[in-house]
């Protein structure tokens, strides 16, 4: 038995195994934009390859052309030595690549087993399919800590569920590749480090493992070896192991940039803003907010965690009189404001609440929009905006929109673009300018740096530190912890709806917030 | 009300839902496809209209430019019922599919055309008002009696019931019923029917599975043209209008869909509403007017009572209907 697995191991070292991938020259536009430049990537088999990149550095672009999800205009593509032609998503599966899509390929009212065989079945009937896909599914359960109920509704399922249905999948047509775009977003902490289990094992097993993500601390956890990517080139491959966080942080963004948050310790004042009992249950007769209650100080950031889902975009949306509550109490300096259907949210900005929405191209800009008219929409009628007659004073927006081009450095300066054409980054800084700006008592902000790239980030970090500094209140609303440890004077944690626990940033970590994000108590349960 | 008069009324349900439910599953290939089809309608009165001008043209002597064909007529119909309104789903397919256009704009188009173009062609071809002429014997289906219908007639309550309501029908009306465990099966036991379902809900999922999204989808589409096509052909063939008659669909097509939400897209509950709306309209024909002493209900509401169930369920009162997902919307891959 030893002498064996000797022997295999020398054969292994002797005649070194062709990479899993090898990309060479790979190029493709969107029209005049260059997603991909010449890329050249090569993974080894068996390993865990990360591939790291600011929002439209062309890492899913790349990824997709390997699924065969576009055709990329040049370049070549060996799968384990052999050169590939993916023309679809079909040759991709031949070829042995799974994928476990950014946002899940799954059709939510079937049950696991029919998405697992749909598109794999083995005759025109599906009995036969099925019988033999729940077999297949117990045998990968047990190998791979991949536990799910074959008949359970898709859709019934958590995303981490959702997620190794995907896995499973992939698995199922045999895959030897496995790419995963940013897998961990709408994971808890816990449920990541399931996953990240998972693809331990599956490298034990000799699978090959392409991990697409932007959080440098999973790269830094999981990978073997790392790729960077920026402005669709490909501009470094290093050893994980002889690499940093921060060198990985720089490589991307092309600069130096400081990953940590400065900011001085809060100053606390008088409670500006106070929630009472506040209940709401949305229209498919869920219960979003169950009873919360908080205070919130001037000079001081709030921060909400929590998993996607849990009550707090509802708590954003009420304060910022999008939505109504059903019962509870908010008072405002001191006098309650309405919380019914009346209320709008140009109502709350009069009050002094800006707000800074969780997905800003639904609800923080109007993407077909000009930079000027976004930079002032929802206090277009302020006085200094109004001119003769009635009618909105373009010039005045005009200057006052270059104003915030300038200082909030967004760019390109141009105020006649559309907000569509602007970057993730540049984009959230006109809401953050327009907001701000307007020197409201307590800000509202909601995923401030969700599809921002790194170097924005900085800013917009700089900007929300600033305006604590000015005393004024910020309720900040996340699912990334690290934004929420490094920004926040003092943290809630929601779950399920209720505020499931409350503590200092310096006193706790992501390992004890992750725990209350899934609901459980780690002082209770200790 | 005597026991006849019931096995009467619900023999005339099942007859008057017979283009209701072919239309139906028509609509529910295509919806749970994802491809909301408004065009129902028109793709049924033109199918109409080509069974009825088809089936006069081969019964026609041979002296006055018809085939002069004495059996099969009525085939011949249905066989142009189908491919003209083939042709309308191909249209509606190519420009929600291939063209990714509006579903509703699409539809509505193609039930104006249908509604136009069925009346001045008729009008050019048999210079009767648009209608097309008469037709009498084998250019129609008439009824077919069953086994034993007559030797069980006089056995109590299961006599009349297979007598009068089970068998007596055309053809046409035992395929549509025939159709609906068929749907049933191809949808939920086979392949096809797992894919159909798929690209209907999440077209992503089905894209990245390997398979052809607008293959799926037009065959969805082609699926509920045959159908509509045998709706149309049983209005002018399979019913006493013996022949087509200017907007002879009358609203049938809008009706189905309402059946179709009513249903929640499911086959065996389609059966079921469409033979409500039958039934509704058997009540609406059988009882002209209602007197109830103090006041006497009007023939107009109790004809309008379809269309008011249609209003009442399209309005949201009977449960909640969730529609296919991807419903209505073309499939992009996204950037």
């Amino acid at each position: 038995m030893t002498v064996e697995t000797q022997t295999q191991g020398q054969s292994e070292t002797a005649a070194p195994v062709a990479p899993a991938i090898e990309l060479i020259g790979v190029s493709k536009s969107f029209g005049p934009v260059q997603a991909n430049k010449d890329i050249d990537m090569i993974v080894a088999k068996g390993a865990i390859h990360g591939i790291v990149g600011e929002n439209g550095a062309g890492k899913s672009t790349l990824m997709s052309i390997l699924y065969g999800f576009y055709k990329a205009d040049a370049g070549e593509i060996k799968i384990d030595g052999v050169t590939t032609e993916i023309t679809d998503s079909h040759a991709a599966i031949a070829a042995g690549i799974g994928m476990v899509h950014q946002h899940f390929m799954l059709v939510q009212p079937f049950t696991v087993l029919e998405n697992v065989i749909m598109g794999a079945e083995d005759g025109p009937l599906l009995r036969p399919s099925l019988a033999k896909a729940r077999k297949v599914l117990a045998e990968l359960a047990a190998e791979y800590e991949l536990d799910v109920d074959p008949d359970a509704i898709v859709g019934d399922l958590s995303v981490g569920f959702q997620q190794r249905v995907e896995i499973l999948k992939a698995l199922y047509r045999e895959a030897d590749i496995l790419i995963l775009d940013e897998p961990t977003g709408v994971l808890t902490p816990a449920e990541a480090d399931h996953l990240f289990r998972i693809l331990e094992n599956l490298k034990e097993q000799g699978k090959t493992i392409v991990l697409i993500t932007h959080k440098l601390r999973e790269i830094m956890a999981v990978t073997d070896t790392v790729s960077v990517m920026r402005r669709g080139e490909m501009t470094a491959t290093v050893k994980t192991a002889e690499t940093s966080a921060s060198e990985l942080a720089d490589l991307m963004v092309g600069r130096h940039v400081v990953l940590e948050v400065d900011k001085s310790d809060a100053e606390p004042g008088e409670v500006i803003l106070e929630v009472k009992n506040l209940c709401v249950t949305d229209f498919q007769g869920v219960k979003k907010l169950k009873d919360v209650s908080l205070k919130l100080r001037a000079g001081e950031i709030l921060g909400v965690a929590g998993v996607a889902g849990n009550g707090q975009s509802d708590l954003l949306n009420i304060l910022g009189g999008i939505d109504a509550a059903e019962s509870g109490e908010v008072i405002l300096k001191g006098e309650s404001i309405d919380l019914t259907h009346k209320a709008s949210a140009a109502m709350r900005r009069e009050r002094g609440i800006g707000h800074v929405p969780e997905d800003r191209h639904a609800l923080g800009l109007v993407m077909p929009f000009q930079t000027w008219e976004n930079a002032v929409f929802g206090y277009h009628n302020n006085p200094e905006f109004s001119g003769k007659y009635g009618l909105a004073n373009q010039k005045a927006m005009m200057e006052d929109t270059k104003r915030k081009i300038e200082k909030y450095d967004i760019r390109p300066t141009n105020p006649h673009l559309q907000a569509s054409n602007y970057s993730g980054g540049n984009q959230q800084k006109i809401v953050i300018a327009r907001e701000i700006v307007n020197n409201p008592d307590v800000l509202l902000v909601g995923q401030p740096t969700r599809g921002v790239d790194i170097g924005a980030i900085e800013f917009i970090h700089k900007q929300i530190v600033a305006l604590r500094d000015e005393g004024k209140a910020v309720l900040l609303v996340s699912v990334e912890l690290e934004e929420i440890l490094a920004l926040s004077d003092r943290i809630i944690v929601m779950f399920d709806g209720v505020i499931q626990g409350e503590r200092m940033p310096k006193e706790t970590n992501e390992q004890e917030l992750g725990m209350l994000m899934a609901g459980i108590d780690p002082e209770a349960s200790a | 009300m005597d026991f006849n008069t019931i096995i009467q009324i619900l023999d005339s349900a099942v007859r008057l839902s017979t283009p209701l439910l072919f239309a139906c599953l028509a609509g529910l290939y295509s919806e749970r496809s994802g491809i909301f089809d408004i065009g129902l309608e028109g793709k049924m009165l033109a199918g109409a209209f080509a069974a009825g001008a088809m089936s006069a043209y081969a019964g026609m002597p041979v002296s006055e430019g018809g085939l002069g064909m004495t059996w099969g007529m009525a085939w011949m119909g249905v066989a142009a019922a189908i491919v003209v309104s083939i042709a309308l789903a191909l249209i509606h397919g190519f420009a929600s599919i291939t063209l990714r256009g509006n579903q509703l704009i699409s539809g509505v188009a193609i039930n104006f055309f249908a509604a136009g173009s069925t009346v001045l062609i008729g009008q050019y071809w048999f210079r009767s008002g648009g209608q097309t002429p008469p037709l009498s014997g084998a250019q129609r289906f008439g009824p077919i009696k069953l086994p034993f219908a007559d030797a069980v007639k006089d056995v109590p309550f299961l006599g009349p019931v297979y007598e009068g309501l089970i068998s007596g029908h055309n053809i046409l009306v035992y395929i549509a019923i025939a159709t609906v465990p068929l749907t049933s099966w191809l949808l939920f036991r086979t392949r096809f029917g797992l894919r159909l379902r798929a690209v209907g809900e999440n077209p992503g999922a089905v894209d990245t599975a390997g398979i052809s999204v607008g293959r799926q989808r037009y065959a969805a589409v082609l699926i509920a043209g045959v159908l509509c096509g045998l709706a149309g052909a049983y209005l002018s063939l399979g019913t006493s209008a013996a022949g087509f008659v200017k907007d002879m669909s009358a609203g049938k097509g809008f009706i189905a869909l309402a059946a179709l939400i009513f249903a929640k897209w499911r086959p065996k509950a389609a059966l079921g509403a469409t033979l409500l709306f039958g039934l509704l309209e058997a009540i609406g024909n059988r009882y002209q007017s209602i007197d109830l002493g103090a006041f006497v209900v009007p023939v107009q509401f109790m004809q309008a009572l379809p269309y008011i169930l249609t209003v009442v369920i399209l309005a949201g009162f009977i449960g909640k209907a969730i529609p296919p997902a991807a419903g209505g919307e073309p499939y992009v891959k996204e950037r």
